[in-house]
């Protein structure tokens, strides 16, 4: 582990500035793929409230709810939440936060439909 | 290794420069922190959703959820909260191009949104009440208004949050990278988002 530092007025010292900054400064989409996007959202819900009054959907009733749903929650986290544009790492901290509840909230429903037989 | 070590060195002074902290991967302190507290938060909610969903047919027959949702109201909250959604992703947009003063207009429009969202859930709570709905009546009525209830104190403690940092980005307050402050509320404010977009489906729409 190298324990150098970098002088800004060199040119690698630029570089690693020169990053940042064009991180700082392309974060993600412009406003109006962000405002098609929130529509999207918009109409999805609208899908999703309709669908809960359709009653033809049948068996297809709740996974049709299940995957609008599942579609507005990764469309939020990876372009409004930046995940998509970020560093990695913050995808592995959130999505292993999100994996443990869903394993919790699984062993918990199978646990307690075991113990209620 | 050395590449990496100068990378995250010039980061440090970079962030220095700003008055923000970087660890040796090269990423902010705050935002690391910041995933890190949102993942644990997953936990919390994972937990309470749980619940809900295991005691959401114990209740008596004429106060159950098919008697007492009011969907299109319910729906109504919905969008406002995800509007709110734009709105903050609209100020984190700004404050990144330096323009403060649309930030800090964004960020009251969104204060504004989730305020109508917590009156929303105030009313609806309130109607349930006089229906007959304790929290204490039934254990569908206990989970439902733990999960509703922990979400609205954090739609309300974002609220805070955002009226905080107009306060202090108005009076100049906020040192170091004014941009990461507004991004670490705006993916607190997001989160407590997508978790309602999970609450909607579950709670409200899927019959129990």
């Amino acid at each position: 582990m190298s324990t150098e530092t970098v002088d800004p007025t060199t040119p690698a010292g630029h570089d690693a500035h020169d990053q940042h900054d064009a991180h700082d400064e392309n974060h993600g989409w412009s406003d109006g793929k962000y405002i098609q996007l929130a529509v999207i959202l918009a109409v999805i819900t609208g899908l999703e409230v309709y669908a809960s009054y359709a009653d033809w959907l049948g068996p297809a009733f709740i996974p049709s709810l299940i995957i609008m749903m599942v579609v507005k929650f990764v469309a939020v986290v990876l372009f409004f939440m930046h995940l998509k544009f970020d560093n990695k790492i913050f995808s592995w901290l959130f999505y292993s936060g999100l994996l443990l509840a869903i394993g919790v909230y699984v062993a918990f429903l199978v646990t307690f439909q075991f113990f209620n037989r | 290794m050395a590449d990496t070590a100068v990378l995250a060195d010039a980061h440090a002074d970079h962030g220095d420069a700003h008055g923000a902290h970087y660890s040796t991967t090269g990423l902010s302190n705050n935002k690391l922190a910041m995933w890190l507290f949102l993942g644990s938060e997953c936990l919390l909610f994972g937990g309470l959703i749980s619940t809900y969903m295991l005691y959401r047919g114990r209740h008596s027959e004429n106060l159950g959820p098919d008697q007492l949702w009011d969907i299109p109201f319910t729906s109504a909250s919905s969008f406002v909260l995800l509007m709110s959604s734009l709105t903050m992703v609209l100020a984190v947009s700004a404050a990144h191009r330096r323009n403060l003063r649309n930030a800090k207009i964004w960020l009251s429009v969104t204060a504004t949104l989730g305020a109508l969202f917590v009156a929303g859930q105030v009313y609806e709570f309130t109607t349930f009440y006089r229906e007959g709905l304790g929290f204490t009546t039934s254990l569908f009525s206990s989970s439902f208004y733990t999960l509703t209830g922990f979400h609205g104190v954090h739609v309300t403690v974002g609220i805070i949050m955002l009226l905080s940092l107009v306060a202090m980005l108005s009076k100049q307050r906020v040192h170091g990278d004014k941009a990461e402050s507004v991004e670490m509320v705006g993916l607190y404010w997001h989160f407590v988002d997508v978790v309602w977009i999970l609450i909607f489906t579950l709670v409200y729409l899927i019959p129990a």
